[in-house]
């Protein structure tokens, strides 16, 4: 049994009664009152010009928004320093039924942040007995990256993108982060990580306003190939193991991953159509 | 000087046994029952405020009594549930040990505080593959039951809990589709209430066996309506 589940158990009791924070529904907020020691940083002294921990680093992410919703994908490597660390890690995770985080920076602490984030929001829905807003679950996704900001001057950098659909506006939202936990919205489409310059680019040139369905998917995947061309931490396609990127598509039914054999396909067309 | 009386243990814990359950007595029931696909919670509530809940992925709530005292244990047992569930997995989270919590924070209040809650509270969980189902009703002394098929809380439980009895006394329960679940409930208030059960008057959420993830569910008042007139 966990050191303080009775604690918890008998948390708000006593002097504490009429202390109303708006905090009590908050999974996070009690996971730091109860265990600080999970959010605490490496040790900095001393490390002043060493080379950042090397761990595995996650590579590129996109978001762009379509008609009745928004893509996220993510290409499928993980590199540690030169090398890679993975081929197969996955960068674009459902939080709940509506909203997608996709994650670019060192993957551990990235991951752990999708589970706590995930966490969090279940939390809420059952204390509250309601969903919180989309706004709501970005903004709390922004403090909780500009929590991490002592890991991050370690190298240990939580950079994620994040898109769902908002129930109350009827519409898709995305949203950007720095480092210091700024939050940042955008309209149309974004994509960040090493190659995350290369996807924009790319992007910029083929984005349209109000794509279809298929053609967004399209997008998606020529940006990460273009991203893939460009940047040496970003993986491309692997035909001979079968690894293709994760492509999410989010509307108001839900989330939808897009299968292999689909992926596999439209890839096929983009290379022949590269090669014209 | 004001002479010091005497109270002895045994006349304290009757006292407060007895104030907690006059306090349950007062509310409503809810019924918990098991049916082909797993377990069902009928709160005989009209009001909007909830007295079932999802507590994690197979395990729900309910709470009979008083609802400062009651909402205040739901919210602390999905914090456990959550800690645990993030701290070690999600397959780690069990009613047992949620019931147990309970047990002990009502027992010690029970017999430190001046004032026992009045409250009795229901955990109830479906199994996964061929796990069986659990029921456990906790009351305001911390005491645990571990029912089988079926029980019920609050305040007309005793007349309920016969009726119930009464009805599946022949048959076993637990083949019973969900209409035929609801409707027996429905009827079985209505009898002990001593009046006709509305839609509107009822909390109904389900646990199903057969799902995955997040089993708990809401019945909306138009499904229900729709059993109700069938």
């Amino acid at each position: 049994m966990p050191r303080s589940l009775s604690k918890i158990m008998c948390r708000k009791e006593g002097s504490n009664i009429l202390k109303f924070n708006g905090s009590e529904s908050s999974f996070h907020q009690l996971l730091i009152d109860n265990y600080p020691s999970f959010f605490l940083a490496p040790s900095s002294e001393g490390e002043q010009g060493r080379t950042p921990l090397s761990v595995p680093h996650g590579t590129t992410v996109l978001a762009l928004k379509f008609q009745g919703g928004v893509i996220v994908a993510g290409d499928r490597r993980a590199t540690e320093g030169y090398s890679i660390a993975e081929r197969r890690i996955e960068k674009v995770h459902a939080v709940d039924e509506t909203s997608v985080m996709a994650i670019a920076g060192a993957a551990g602490p990235c991951m752990e942040m999708v589970r706590l984030l995930r966490v969090e929001l279940e939390h809420y829905e059952k204390i509250e007995g309601i969903k919180l807003s989309m706004e709501g679950k970005a903004s709390k996704l922004a403090s909780m990256i500009k929590m991490n900001m002592p890991m991050a001057m370690q190298g240990l950098v939580v950079m994620p993108l994040f898109a769902g659909f908002d129930a109350k506006r009827n519409c898709c939202r995305i949203y950007k982060y720095d480092v210091a936990g700024g939050q940042y919205e955008e309209a149309e489409y974004y994509a960040i990580g090493s190659g995350g310059r290369d996807a924009r680019g790319s992007m910029k040139k083929i984005f349209k306003k109000d794509l279809s369905h298929d053609e967004a998917i399209g997008v998606a995947l020529e940006a990460l190939y273009d991203a893939a061309e460009a940047d040496v931490a970003t993986g491309g396609p692997d035909w001979v193991r079968g690894i293709f990127p994760i492509v999410k598509v989010i509307t108001e039914e839900g989330i939808e991953t897009v299968s292999d054999p689909v992926l596999k396909e439209k890839l096929s067309d983009l290379i022949v159509q590269q090669g014209e | 000087m004001a002479t010091p009386y005497y109270v002895s243990p045994e006349q304290m814990m009757q006292d407060k046994a007895e104030y907690a359950k006059k306090g349950i007595a007062k509310g409503r029931s809810i019924i918990a029952l098991e049916y082909n696909d797993g377990i069902l919670l009928v709160a005989d509530n009209p009001s909007s405020l909830n007295k079932i809940s999802e507590v994690y992925d197979r395990i729900a709530f309910a709470g009979a009594g008083r609802y400062s005292e009651f909402e205040n244990l739901r919210k602390s047992g999905i914090r456990h549930a959550d800690m645990k569930g993030f701290l070690y997995s999600r397959d780690d989270v069990n009613a047992k040990s949620l019931v147990n919590a309970y047990s002990q924070a009502l027992g010690t209040v029970f017999s430190q505080e001046t004032k026992p809650v009045e409250v009795e509270v229901l955990v109830v969980s479906v199994g996964l593959c061929n796990d069986p189902n659990e029921i456990y009703r906790v009351s305001f002394d911390g005491s645990i039951f571990d029912e089988k098929g079926f029980t019920v809380i609050g305040g007309k439980s005793d007349a309920l809990l016969t009726k119930l009895k009464d009805r599946y006394a022949a048959s076993p329960i637990s083949g019973a589709s969900l209409k035929e679940a609801v409707l027996s409930c429905v009827a079985v208030i209505g009898e002990v209430n001593g009046q006709k059960i509305n839609d509107d008057g009822l909390e109904v959420a389900t646990l199903s066996r057969s799902g995955s993830g997040r089993v708990f569910r809401r019945l909306p008042q138009s499904e229900l309506a729709g059993y109700l007139i069938s």
